[in-house]
Protein backbone atom coordinates (compact mmCIF):
# COMPACT_ATOMS: atom_id res chain seq x y z
CA UNK A 1 0.00 0.00 0.00
CA UNK A 2 2.50 2.46 1.17
CA UNK A 3 4.63 1.54 -1.87
CA UNK A 4 2.30 2.06 -4.30
CA UNK A 5 1.66 5.51 -2.92
CA UNK A 6 5.15 6.32 -3.32
CA UNK A 7 5.44 4.90 -6.60
CA UNK A 8 2.48 7.22 -7.90
CA UNK A 9 4.24 9.79 -5.46
CA UNK A 10 7.34 9.44 -7.69
CA UNK A 11 5.03 9.70 -10.98
CA UNK A 12 3.33 12.85 -10.09
CA UNK A 13 6.68 14.40 -9.23
CA UNK A 14 8.06 13.23 -12.59
CA UNK A 15 4.78 14.73 -14.39
CA UNK A 16 5.30 17.66 -12.80
CA UNK A 17 9.18 17.80 -13.53
CA UNK A 18 8.05 17.54 -17.50
CA UNK A 19 5.60 20.15 -16.79
CA UNK A 20 7.74 22.56 -15.34
CA UNK A 21 10.37 21.88 -18.32
CA UNK A 22 7.80 22.69 -20.76
CA UNK A 23 6.85 25.37 -19.11
CA UNK A 24 10.19 26.60 -19.51
CA UNK A 25 10.93 26.05 -22.61
CA UNK A 26 7.25 27.70 -23.19
CA UNK A 27 8.74 30.49 -21.47
CA UNK A 28 11.94 30.52 -23.66
CA UNK A 29 10.23 30.68 -27.09
CA UNK A 30 7.71 33.33 -26.16
CA UNK A 31 10.89 35.34 -24.92
CA UNK A 32 12.60 34.71 -28.60
CA UNK A 33 8.87 35.77 -30.25
CA UNK A 34 8.23 38.70 -28.43
CA UNK A 35 12.31 39.65 -30.29
CA UNK A 36 9.97 39.07 -33.67
CA UNK A 37 7.17 40.96 -33.03
CA UNK A 38 8.47 44.21 -34.37
CA UNK A 39 10.39 43.17 -37.10
CA UNK A 40 7.71 41.21 -38.44
CA UNK A 41 5.22 44.55 -38.25
CA UNK A 42 7.66 46.70 -40.14
CA UNK A 43 8.08 44.30 -42.82
CA UNK A 44 4.26 43.44 -43.39
CA UNK A 45 4.25 47.41 -43.46
CA UNK A 46 7.10 47.55 -45.55
CA UNK A 47 5.91 45.01 -48.01
CA UNK A 48 2.21 46.50 -48.26
CA UNK A 49 2.96 49.79 -49.42
CA UNK A 50 5.43 48.66 -51.96
CA UNK A 51 2.86 46.30 -53.52
CA UNK A 52 0.65 49.38 -53.34
CA UNK A 53 3.18 51.30 -55.43
CA UNK A 54 3.33 54.05 -52.11
CA UNK A 55 7.58 54.10 -52.63
CA UNK A 56 9.66 54.11 -55.47
CA UNK A 57 10.99 50.40 -56.02
CA UNK A 58 14.46 52.02 -56.89
CA UNK A 59 15.12 53.70 -53.82
CA UNK A 60 12.83 50.80 -51.39
CA UNK A 61 12.47 47.41 -53.28
CA UNK A 62 9.91 45.83 -51.09
CA UNK A 63 11.28 42.78 -49.11
CA UNK A 64 10.36 39.67 -51.64
CA UNK A 65 12.49 41.46 -54.38
CA UNK A 66 15.19 41.98 -51.83
CA UNK A 67 14.63 38.05 -51.36
CA UNK A 68 14.73 37.24 -54.96
CA UNK A 69 17.59 39.14 -55.48
CA UNK A 70 19.42 37.05 -52.74
CA UNK A 71 18.40 33.89 -54.13
CA UNK A 72 19.51 35.13 -57.61
CA UNK A 73 22.53 35.98 -56.48
CA UNK A 74 23.68 32.94 -54.84
CA UNK A 75 22.66 30.69 -57.87
CA UNK A 76 24.76 32.78 -60.31
CA UNK A 77 27.06 31.67 -57.81
CA UNK A 78 29.55 34.70 -56.86
CA UNK A 79 27.34 35.58 -53.70
CA UNK A 80 29.28 33.23 -51.78
CA UNK A 81 32.23 33.84 -53.56
CA UNK A 82 32.16 37.43 -52.30
CA UNK A 83 31.34 36.64 -49.05
CA UNK A 84 34.07 33.95 -48.64
CA UNK A 85 36.63 36.46 -49.64
CA UNK A 86 35.21 38.87 -46.99
CA UNK A 87 35.09 36.53 -43.97
CA UNK A 88 38.87 36.00 -44.89
CA UNK A 89 39.81 39.22 -45.12
CA UNK A 90 38.25 40.32 -41.74
CA UNK A 91 39.43 37.24 -40.01
CA UNK A 92 42.51 37.87 -40.94
CA UNK A 93 43.00 41.47 -39.58
CA UNK A 94 41.37 40.52 -36.60
CA UNK A 95 43.35 37.63 -35.80
CA UNK A 96 46.19 40.19 -36.58
CA UNK A 97 45.22 43.32 -34.55
CA UNK A 98 43.85 41.37 -32.20
CA UNK A 99 46.40 38.65 -31.31
CA UNK A 100 48.91 42.02 -30.68
CA UNK A 101 46.06 43.63 -28.92
CA UNK A 102 45.90 41.18 -26.64
CA UNK A 103 49.90 40.53 -26.48
CA UNK A 104 50.94 44.12 -25.76
CA UNK A 105 47.53 44.58 -23.15
CA UNK A 106 49.01 41.71 -21.21
CA UNK A 107 52.81 43.31 -21.19
CA UNK A 108 52.02 46.93 -20.46
CA UNK A 109 49.29 45.24 -17.69
CA UNK A 110 51.66 43.64 -15.80
CA UNK A 111 54.48 45.91 -16.05
CA UNK A 112 54.77 49.57 -15.16
CA UNK A 113 57.50 50.37 -16.35
CA UNK A 114 56.16 49.33 -19.82
CA UNK A 115 53.23 51.06 -19.59
CA UNK A 116 55.13 54.45 -19.06
CA UNK A 117 57.50 54.49 -21.96
CA UNK A 118 54.23 52.29 -24.24
CA UNK A 119 50.53 53.46 -23.41
CA UNK A 120 51.19 56.80 -24.27
CA UNK A 121 52.21 55.95 -27.96
CA UNK A 122 49.72 53.90 -28.18
CA UNK A 123 46.75 56.21 -26.81
CA UNK A 124 47.97 58.59 -29.42
CA UNK A 125 47.84 56.19 -32.32
CA UNK A 126 43.84 55.01 -31.01
CA UNK A 127 42.48 59.07 -31.50
CA UNK A 128 43.23 58.69 -35.50
CA UNK A 129 40.50 57.71 -37.11
CA UNK A 130 41.03 54.77 -39.33
CA UNK A 131 39.18 56.60 -42.14
CA UNK A 132 41.58 58.94 -41.96
CA UNK A 133 44.43 56.85 -43.01
CA UNK A 134 43.07 55.17 -46.11
CA UNK A 135 44.74 57.50 -47.49
CA UNK A 136 47.83 56.67 -45.95
CA UNK A 137 47.20 52.92 -46.35
CA UNK A 138 46.84 53.00 -50.21
CA UNK A 139 49.79 54.93 -50.39
CA UNK A 140 52.07 52.57 -48.62
CA UNK A 141 50.40 49.40 -49.82
CA UNK A 142 48.41 49.72 -52.93
CA UNK A 143 44.34 48.55 -53.43
CA UNK A 144 45.29 45.60 -52.62
CA UNK A 145 45.11 42.72 -50.00
CA UNK A 146 48.05 43.88 -47.36
CA UNK A 147 46.48 47.26 -46.90
CA UNK A 148 42.99 46.52 -46.12
CA UNK A 149 44.11 43.48 -43.65
CA UNK A 150 46.15 46.18 -42.10
CA UNK A 151 43.08 48.59 -41.85
CA UNK A 152 40.80 46.21 -39.82
CA UNK A 153 43.71 45.13 -37.60
CA UNK A 154 44.55 48.70 -36.85
CA UNK A 155 40.49 48.89 -35.99
CA UNK A 156 40.47 45.48 -34.09
CA UNK A 157 44.08 46.11 -31.91
CA UNK A 158 42.54 48.62 -29.63
CA UNK A 159 39.38 47.28 -28.31
CA UNK A 160 41.24 44.07 -27.32
CA UNK A 161 44.42 46.27 -25.45
CA UNK A 162 42.66 48.56 -24.00
CA UNK A 163 40.21 46.24 -22.24
CA UNK A 164 42.95 43.38 -21.53
CA UNK A 165 44.90 46.61 -19.52
CA UNK A 166 42.01 47.39 -17.75
CA UNK A 167 41.37 44.13 -16.66
CA UNK A 168 45.04 43.00 -15.36
CA UNK A 169 44.63 46.22 -13.76
CA UNK A 170 41.58 45.63 -11.75
CA UNK A 171 42.76 42.16 -10.31
CA UNK A 172 41.71 41.79 -7.08
CA UNK A 173 44.33 42.66 -4.51
CA UNK A 174 43.53 40.90 -1.58
CA UNK A 175 43.78 37.87 -3.39
CA UNK A 176 47.34 39.26 -4.54
CA UNK A 177 47.83 38.41 -1.05
CA UNK A 178 46.60 34.92 -1.18
CA UNK A 179 48.98 34.17 -3.92
CA UNK A 180 51.74 35.56 -1.84
CA UNK A 181 50.83 33.27 0.84
CA UNK A 182 50.35 29.78 -1.01
CA UNK A 183 53.75 30.62 -2.36
CA UNK A 184 52.66 31.29 -6.33
CA UNK A 185 55.80 32.17 -8.67
CA UNK A 186 55.53 34.73 -10.95
CA UNK A 187 54.43 32.02 -13.75
CA UNK A 188 51.42 31.10 -11.69
CA UNK A 189 50.57 34.29 -11.12
CA UNK A 190 50.00 35.32 -13.82
CA UNK A 191 48.21 32.26 -15.33
CA UNK A 192 45.65 31.05 -12.17
CA UNK A 193 45.22 34.83 -10.83
CA UNK A 194 45.55 37.35 -13.63
CA UNK A 195 44.68 36.27 -16.21
CA UNK A 196 41.50 34.40 -15.26
CA UNK A 197 40.83 37.45 -13.01
CA UNK A 198 40.83 39.41 -16.53
CA UNK A 199 38.93 36.83 -18.37
CA UNK A 200 35.53 39.02 -18.02
CA UNK A 201 37.32 42.07 -19.63
CA UNK A 202 39.40 40.25 -21.97
CA UNK A 203 36.63 38.76 -23.74
CA UNK A 204 34.32 42.06 -23.54
CA UNK A 205 37.60 43.26 -25.72
CA UNK A 206 37.49 40.57 -28.18
CA UNK A 207 33.37 41.29 -28.68
CA UNK A 208 34.32 44.93 -29.41
CA UNK A 209 36.86 44.01 -31.65
CA UNK A 210 35.09 41.73 -33.83
CA UNK A 211 32.38 44.75 -34.16
CA UNK A 212 35.14 47.16 -35.17
CA UNK A 213 36.72 44.69 -37.69
CA UNK A 214 33.49 43.94 -39.40
CA UNK A 215 33.12 48.20 -39.21
CA UNK A 216 36.76 48.16 -40.88
CA UNK A 217 35.74 45.37 -43.45
CA UNK A 218 33.73 47.76 -44.54
CA UNK A 219 35.75 50.80 -45.07
CA UNK A 220 38.32 49.01 -46.50
CA UNK A 221 36.23 47.40 -49.41
CA UNK A 222 34.33 50.36 -49.87
CA UNK A 223 37.36 52.39 -50.52
CA UNK A 224 38.10 50.13 -53.72
CA UNK A 225 38.24 46.25 -54.40
CA UNK A 226 37.01 44.13 -57.17
CA UNK A 227 35.86 41.30 -54.83
CA UNK A 228 33.93 41.12 -51.65
CA UNK A 229 30.45 41.82 -50.52
CA UNK A 230 31.39 45.62 -50.34
CA UNK A 231 32.47 45.60 -53.38
CA UNK A 232 28.96 43.95 -54.65
CA UNK A 233 27.59 46.97 -52.91
CA UNK A 234 29.42 49.69 -54.41
CA UNK A 235 29.03 48.44 -57.97
CA UNK A 236 24.96 47.82 -57.22
CA UNK A 237 25.11 51.39 -56.23
CA UNK A 238 26.53 52.44 -59.35
CA UNK A 239 23.88 50.67 -61.32
CA UNK A 240 20.98 52.04 -59.25
CA UNK A 241 20.55 48.22 -58.43
CA UNK A 242 19.31 49.16 -54.62
CA UNK A 243 18.63 45.16 -54.17
CA UNK A 244 21.42 44.25 -54.39
CA UNK A 245 22.66 46.89 -52.02
CA UNK A 246 20.09 45.79 -49.38
CA UNK A 247 21.36 42.37 -49.97
CA UNK A 248 24.82 43.26 -48.72
CA UNK A 249 23.77 45.21 -46.16
CA UNK A 250 21.91 42.49 -44.89
CA UNK A 251 25.12 39.87 -45.02
CA UNK A 252 26.63 42.30 -43.04
CA UNK A 253 23.88 42.84 -40.31
CA UNK A 254 23.52 39.12 -40.11
CA UNK A 255 27.42 38.07 -40.09
CA UNK A 256 28.44 40.48 -37.47
CA UNK A 257 25.38 39.48 -35.04
CA UNK A 258 26.08 35.63 -36.06
CA UNK A 259 29.79 36.54 -34.79
CA UNK A 260 28.79 38.48 -31.67
CA UNK A 261 26.17 35.60 -30.58
CA UNK A 262 29.34 33.00 -30.98
CA UNK A 263 31.88 35.13 -28.72
CA UNK A 264 28.37 35.49 -26.10
CA UNK A 265 28.26 31.75 -26.34
CA UNK A 266 31.79 31.22 -25.15
CA UNK A 267 31.50 33.89 -22.76
CA UNK A 268 28.90 32.57 -20.92
CA UNK A 269 30.27 29.07 -20.59
CA UNK A 270 33.93 30.39 -20.13
CA UNK A 271 31.98 32.89 -16.92
CA UNK A 272 29.88 30.55 -15.56
CA UNK A 273 31.87 30.99 -12.02
CA UNK A 274 30.20 34.68 -12.21
CA UNK A 275 28.10 36.20 -9.64
CA UNK A 276 26.76 39.46 -11.01
CA UNK A 277 23.69 40.76 -11.37
CA UNK A 278 21.72 39.26 -14.44
CA UNK A 279 19.06 41.94 -14.74
CA UNK B 1 59.14 23.26 22.56
CA UNK B 2 58.83 26.94 21.13
CA UNK B 3 57.79 26.73 17.64
CA UNK B 4 56.98 31.09 17.17
CA UNK B 5 59.27 33.53 18.92
CA UNK B 6 58.19 37.22 19.00
CA UNK B 7 60.81 39.66 20.29
CA UNK B 8 61.09 42.81 21.18
CA UNK B 9 58.73 43.76 18.02
CA UNK B 10 58.03 47.30 16.95
CA UNK B 11 55.90 48.56 14.69
CA UNK B 12 55.36 52.29 13.68
CA UNK B 13 52.80 53.60 10.87
CA UNK B 14 52.99 57.00 9.36
CA UNK B 15 50.16 59.14 9.07
CA UNK B 16 50.64 62.34 7.98
CA UNK B 17 53.77 64.21 9.59
CA UNK B 18 52.22 62.30 12.67
CA UNK B 19 54.19 58.91 14.11
CA UNK B 20 51.94 55.75 15.28
CA UNK B 21 53.79 53.35 17.69
CA UNK B 22 51.07 50.46 16.54
CA UNK B 23 53.30 47.84 18.30
CA UNK B 24 54.99 48.13 21.38
CA UNK B 25 57.76 45.53 22.85
CA UNK B 26 55.75 42.79 21.70
CA UNK B 27 57.28 39.79 23.28
CA UNK B 28 55.37 36.54 22.80
CA UNK B 29 55.98 32.72 22.54
CA UNK B 30 53.79 30.04 21.14
CA UNK B 31 54.64 26.10 21.74
CA UNK B 32 54.20 23.34 18.84
CA UNK B 33 50.50 22.13 18.41
CA UNK B 34 48.93 25.44 20.88
CA UNK B 35 46.04 27.56 20.54
CA UNK B 36 46.56 30.95 21.24
CA UNK B 37 44.08 33.11 20.98
CA UNK B 38 44.34 37.19 20.83
CA UNK B 39 41.47 39.59 21.76
CA UNK B 40 41.84 43.19 22.33
CA UNK B 41 39.94 46.18 20.71
CA UNK B 42 39.98 47.36 17.71
CA UNK B 43 42.66 49.58 16.76
CA UNK B 44 45.12 47.52 19.01
CA UNK B 45 47.41 45.81 16.51
CA UNK B 46 46.35 42.49 16.74
CA UNK B 47 45.79 42.27 12.57
CA UNK B 48 48.77 43.69 12.03
CA UNK B 49 51.17 41.28 14.83
CA UNK B 50 48.80 38.61 12.63
CA UNK B 51 50.62 40.03 9.29
CA UNK B 52 53.83 40.29 10.30
CA UNK B 53 54.03 37.11 11.87
CA UNK B 54 52.26 35.88 8.33
CA UNK B 55 55.00 37.79 6.65
CA UNK B 56 52.74 39.77 4.67
CA UNK B 57 54.49 43.03 6.34
CA UNK B 58 58.06 42.76 7.21
CA UNK B 59 58.40 46.62 7.94
CA UNK B 60 59.04 46.21 11.62
CA UNK B 61 62.02 46.36 13.88
CA UNK B 62 62.63 43.22 16.22
CA UNK B 63 62.15 39.54 15.23
CA UNK B 64 60.00 36.71 14.68
CA UNK B 65 61.23 33.54 14.61
CA UNK B 66 59.69 30.39 13.18
CA UNK B 67 60.87 27.17 13.93
CA UNK B 68 64.26 28.65 14.25
CA UNK B 69 64.16 30.65 11.13
CA UNK B 70 64.15 34.30 10.79
CA UNK B 71 60.22 35.37 9.11
CA UNK B 72 61.43 37.15 6.17
CA UNK B 73 58.27 36.93 4.08
CA UNK B 74 55.11 35.06 3.49
CA UNK B 75 55.08 31.40 2.81
CA UNK B 76 53.78 28.24 2.99
CA UNK B 77 54.72 27.53 6.09
CA UNK B 78 52.58 30.28 8.16
CA UNK B 79 48.91 29.33 6.98
CA UNK B 80 46.90 32.77 6.94
CA UNK B 81 43.32 32.57 6.84
CA UNK B 82 41.43 36.00 6.38
CA UNK B 83 38.82 37.59 7.10
CA UNK B 84 36.61 37.23 4.06
CA UNK B 85 37.47 33.62 2.73
CA UNK B 86 39.08 34.90 -0.39
CA UNK B 87 38.47 32.31 -2.65
CA UNK B 88 39.24 32.17 -6.47
CA UNK B 89 35.58 32.79 -7.87
CA UNK B 90 36.76 31.17 -11.21
CA UNK B 91 37.73 27.65 -9.55
CA UNK B 92 35.50 24.43 -8.05
CA UNK B 93 36.05 23.99 -4.24
CA UNK B 94 38.55 20.80 -4.90
CA UNK B 95 41.09 23.40 -7.53
CA UNK B 96 40.92 25.75 -4.87
CA UNK B 97 42.25 23.71 -2.66
CA UNK B 98 44.59 22.74 -4.82
CA UNK B 99 45.17 26.42 -6.35
CA UNK B 100 48.79 25.98 -7.96
CA UNK B 101 49.24 21.84 -7.16
CA UNK B 102 47.83 20.36 -9.86
CA UNK B 103 45.36 17.78 -9.25
CA UNK B 104 46.36 15.34 -11.69
CA UNK B 105 49.46 14.67 -9.26
CA UNK B 106 47.50 11.32 -7.23
CA UNK B 107 49.14 12.65 -4.08
CA UNK B 108 47.67 16.54 -3.71
CA UNK B 109 44.45 14.87 -5.37
CA UNK B 110 44.35 12.43 -2.47
CA UNK B 111 45.15 14.89 0.41
CA UNK B 112 42.81 17.29 -1.21
CA UNK B 113 39.90 14.46 -0.74
CA UNK B 114 40.54 14.25 2.50
CA UNK B 115 40.85 17.81 3.71
CA UNK B 116 37.40 18.04 1.55
CA UNK B 117 35.82 15.12 4.37
CA UNK B 118 37.98 17.06 6.85
CA UNK B 119 36.10 20.25 6.40
CA UNK B 120 32.82 18.45 5.65
CA UNK B 121 32.44 19.33 2.29
CA UNK B 122 31.68 15.89 0.52
CA UNK B 123 29.48 16.60 -2.48
CA UNK B 124 30.97 20.06 -2.89
CA UNK B 125 33.72 19.70 -4.75
CA UNK B 126 32.66 20.37 -7.89
CA UNK B 127 30.75 23.57 -6.74
CA UNK B 128 32.32 27.25 -7.50
CA UNK B 129 32.33 29.91 -4.78
CA UNK B 130 29.07 31.63 -5.49
CA UNK B 131 27.41 28.27 -4.66
CA UNK B 132 28.48 28.04 -0.95
CA UNK B 133 27.68 29.67 1.89
CA UNK B 134 29.92 32.31 3.76
CA UNK B 135 30.36 28.85 6.80
CA UNK B 136 31.50 26.66 3.78
CA UNK B 137 34.04 28.96 1.82
CA UNK B 138 35.41 30.07 4.93
CA UNK B 139 36.08 25.92 5.13
CA UNK B 140 37.64 25.69 2.29
CA UNK B 141 39.73 28.23 2.68
CA UNK B 142 41.50 26.49 5.88
CA UNK B 143 41.02 23.28 3.48
CA UNK B 144 43.12 25.18 0.97
CA UNK B 145 45.61 26.12 3.96
CA UNK B 146 46.20 23.06 5.52
CA UNK B 147 47.37 21.49 2.28
CA UNK B 148 50.31 23.12 2.44
CA UNK B 149 50.95 21.52 6.09
CA UNK B 150 52.09 24.61 7.78
CA UNK B 151 53.67 24.42 10.87
CA UNK B 152 51.26 27.14 12.07
CA UNK B 153 48.03 28.36 10.79
CA UNK B 154 46.81 32.22 11.55
CA UNK B 155 43.67 33.01 11.48
CA UNK B 156 42.80 37.18 11.53
CA UNK B 157 39.06 36.47 12.63
CA UNK B 158 37.52 34.25 10.34
CA UNK B 159 34.29 33.77 12.02
CA UNK B 160 33.83 37.58 12.23
CA UNK B 161 31.48 37.60 9.43
CA UNK B 162 29.47 34.50 10.13
CA UNK B 163 26.17 34.57 12.49
CA UNK B 164 25.85 33.33 15.86
CA UNK B 165 24.82 29.30 14.88
CA UNK B 166 27.10 29.22 11.85
CA UNK B 167 30.12 30.41 14.12
CA UNK B 168 29.76 28.12 16.82
CA UNK B 169 29.48 25.31 14.59
CA UNK B 170 32.46 26.28 13.23
CA UNK B 171 34.61 27.35 16.22
CA UNK B 172 33.66 23.37 16.82
CA UNK B 173 34.54 22.46 13.63
CA UNK B 174 37.82 24.16 13.93
CA UNK B 175 38.89 22.45 17.57
CA UNK B 176 38.39 18.98 15.91
CA UNK B 177 40.70 19.90 12.43
CA UNK B 178 43.12 21.01 15.22
CA UNK B 179 42.43 17.90 16.99
CA UNK B 180 43.35 15.97 13.64
CA UNK B 181 46.12 17.38 12.09
CA UNK B 182 47.52 19.13 15.39
CA UNK B 183 48.53 22.61 13.82
CA UNK B 184 49.79 25.11 15.71
CA UNK B 185 47.09 28.05 15.87
CA UNK B 186 47.03 32.23 16.52
CA UNK B 187 43.50 33.08 16.36
CA UNK B 188 42.90 36.59 16.58
CA UNK B 189 39.27 37.68 17.53
CA UNK B 190 37.18 40.67 18.74
CA UNK B 191 34.92 37.77 20.99
CA UNK B 192 35.32 37.36 24.41
CA UNK B 193 33.81 33.78 24.37
CA UNK B 194 35.56 32.61 21.15
CA UNK B 195 38.44 33.67 22.72
CA UNK B 196 37.92 31.04 26.13
CA UNK B 197 36.78 28.50 23.77
CA UNK B 198 39.08 28.21 21.81
CA UNK B 199 42.26 28.71 23.52
CA UNK B 200 44.98 27.31 25.15
CA UNK B 201 45.86 30.78 26.45
CA UNK B 202 44.44 34.39 25.70
CA UNK B 203 46.39 37.07 25.06
CA UNK B 204 44.76 40.32 25.75
CA UNK B 205 45.94 43.18 23.88
CA UNK B 206 45.44 47.32 24.68
CA UNK B 207 45.46 49.69 22.00
CA UNK B 208 47.93 52.97 21.86
CA UNK B 209 50.70 51.79 21.56
CA UNK B 210 49.51 47.75 21.11
CA UNK B 211 51.35 46.14 23.91
CA UNK B 212 50.69 42.44 25.22
CA UNK B 213 48.29 43.45 28.21
CA UNK B 214 48.02 40.27 29.56
CA UNK B 215 48.03 36.23 29.03
CA UNK B 216 45.92 33.90 30.52
CA UNK B 217 46.60 30.17 30.22
CA UNK B 218 42.69 28.50 30.33
CA UNK B 219 43.13 25.45 31.79
CA UNK B 220 39.95 23.93 30.57
CA UNK B 221 39.74 20.50 29.29
CA UNK B 222 37.66 20.09 25.78
CA UNK B 223 35.21 20.09 24.59
CA UNK B 224 34.17 23.27 26.38
CA UNK B 225 30.88 24.36 27.66
CA UNK B 226 30.23 27.97 27.48
CA UNK B 227 27.47 27.94 30.12
CA UNK B 228 29.45 26.20 33.09
CA UNK B 229 30.70 27.71 36.22
CA UNK B 230 34.62 27.61 35.53
CA UNK B 231 33.92 29.02 31.81
CA UNK B 232 32.04 31.97 33.46
CA UNK B 233 34.70 32.40 35.82
CA UNK B 234 37.44 32.68 32.90
CA UNK B 235 34.91 35.17 31.15
CA UNK B 236 35.09 37.63 34.59
CA UNK B 237 39.04 37.23 34.26
CA UNK B 238 39.10 38.11 30.88
CA UNK B 239 36.72 41.44 31.77
CA UNK B 240 38.43 42.75 34.00
CA UNK B 241 41.33 42.85 32.30
CA UNK B 242 39.63 44.85 29.59
CA UNK B 243 38.14 47.03 32.42
CA UNK B 244 41.49 48.22 33.28
CA UNK B 245 42.40 48.73 29.87
CA UNK B 246 39.08 51.11 29.81
CA UNK B 247 40.22 52.67 32.43
CA UNK B 248 43.31 53.98 31.24
CA UNK B 249 42.39 54.86 28.08
CA UNK B 250 39.72 57.27 30.31
CA UNK B 251 42.74 58.77 31.88
CA UNK B 252 44.60 58.82 28.72
CA UNK B 253 42.21 60.76 26.64
CA UNK B 254 41.00 62.82 30.03
CA UNK B 255 44.90 63.79 29.63
CA UNK B 256 46.03 63.08 32.91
Amino acid sequence: MSNQTAISLEKVKSTKKKLVKSNRDLGKLKVILKGFILPIFMLTIWELTGALGLISATLLPRPSVIFTTFIDLILTGNLLQHFQISLLRALGGFLLGGTLGLLVGVAVGLKKNVEQTVDPTIQMFRTIPTLAVIPLFILWFGFGEVSKILLIAKGAFFPLYVNTFLGIRSVDSKLFEVGKVLEFNRWKQITHLILPSALPNILLGLRLSLGVAWLALVAAELMGSSEGVGYLIMDARQFSQTAIVFVGIIIFAVFGKVSDSLVKVFERRLLKWQDNFKG
Amino acid sequence: MTLLEIKQLNKFFQKGKEQIHVLKEIELQVKRGEFITVIGPSGCGKSTLLKAIGGLDTEYSGEIKLDGERVTGASIKQGVIFQEPRLFPWLTVERNIAANLPLTDIEVKENVEKLIKLVRLDGFERAYPKELSGGMAQRVSIARALLRKPKILLLDEPFGALDAFTRSHMQQALLDIWKEERTSMVFVTHDIDEAIYLGNKVIIMSARPGTIQKIISIDLPFPRKKSTKSFQEYRQLVLKEFEKVEELELIDSAGI
